[in-house]
């Protein structure tokens, strides 16, 4: 799957499971800082993202993400090795 | 009693005692029932056969609960047989009661890990249904031990007090998401973990009951049942005691 694909996946995902808003989304925008979205809601996003891309993600990768972007980056190279 | 959907609805520990009564009590309301065994696969096919006869569905699934593989595979099988876990009731516990001066470590571990490490392994593995659906109910069954203290029961105690604070951290971190965690602390009451302190010890206890008499699996479920209902969905955090008035 093309990187852009993968991220204009994520973002619907960010705005439909999390009820963020779209124009807020950016690649470099933090979880917890810029979107203000909780520990928990980490957790709920990352195990959305396993459902929708079909990947596996290990906890100890899971808590390394902080942006947007790196969630990103995370689920291409899970898909594209 | 609010109507409410069919759910599914896992009890540890519910071949007796407490745990049975709780897991017929919940099947004869409705809800898809796993109810599950350690050892004891009679007694637990017997409880699925009385909620299955009066209507219900239910399933015995077999899994030592301190056990994480064994946890992880029992959820498993429920999840495929069932669906996805909604409402958890905790109640899977042993005793293995000495002075603190003879207590071997072995004592304290089985009764930690079947207590109150198994109360975070079944936590955790159906957390993830739960955060999907955003509701979820997990009620664990504490006891007055761990509330009040027992001499000779210091891994018991200990275990039971660990549940009151896990309930209440749990409820804290997961209440934003329609999940309510709470507890129930039974006293004495009629089973066979009861049945193994002797008549003497029984009846002294009587005489500090205020209800005056042991308290049957069914009035505790009762509460359980209660904690586990749409009836209950502003109430996280807490340990009601079913106790009939034993610290009064």
């Amino acid at each position: 799957m093309e990187k852009s694909e993968i991220e204009s996946k994520l973002v619907n995902l960010l705005v439909d499971e999390l009820g963020l808003e779209r124009d807020d989304i950016t690649m470099d925008a933090s979880f917890e800082e810029d979107l203000d979205v909780d520990s928990l809601g980490v957790v709920e996003l990352l195990m959305a993202l396993e459902d929708n891309f079909d990947v596996k993600i290990p906890d100890e990768e899971a808590e390394k993400i902080t942006t947007v972007g790196e969630a990103a980056e995370l689920v291409s190279q899970k898909l594209n090795g | 009693m609010t109507d409410e959907p069919t759910r599914v609805a896992l009890v540890t520990g519910g071949s007796r005692g407490i745990g049975r009564a709780v897991a017929e009590l919940l099947g004869a309301r409705g809800h898809a029932v796993a109810v599950n065994y350690v050892s004891n696969r009679a007694a637990a096919d017997q409880v699925v056969s009385v909620i299955e006869a009066g209507g219900g569905s239910a399933l015995a699934v077999q899994a030592d609960v301190g056990d994480e593989d064994a946890v992880a595979g029992m959820i498993e099988k429920i999840q495929e047989s069932l669906g996805p876990v909604a409402v958890l009731v905790n109640n899977a516990g042993i005793t293995r009661d000495d002075l603190i001066m003879r207590m071997k470590a072995s004592a304290w571990d089985e009764v930690i890990q079947t207590n109150l490490s198994s109360v975070y392994l079944c936590s955790k593995a159906v957390m993830r249904g739960m955060l999907r659906a955003r509701w979820g109910r997990i009620v664990s069954v504490s006891s007055v031990a761990g509330v009040y203290g027992n001499a000779g029961q210091a891994n018991y105690s200990a275990a039971k007090a660990g549940v009151v604070g896990f309930t209440k951290a749990l409820a804290k971190e997961v209440g934003s998401r329609g999940i309510t965690v709470n507890a129930v602390a039974p006293g004495f009451i009629e089973t066979d973990m009861t049945a193994a302190l002797g008549e003497e010890v029984t009846e002294a206890a009587v005489t500090s009951i205020t209800l005056g008499r042991l308290g049957s699996p069914q009035e505790v479920a009762a509460a359980v049942g209660y904690l586990a209902s749409d009836d209950a969905s502003y109430i996280t955090g807490q340990t009601i005691v079913v106790d009939g008035g034993l610290a009064l």
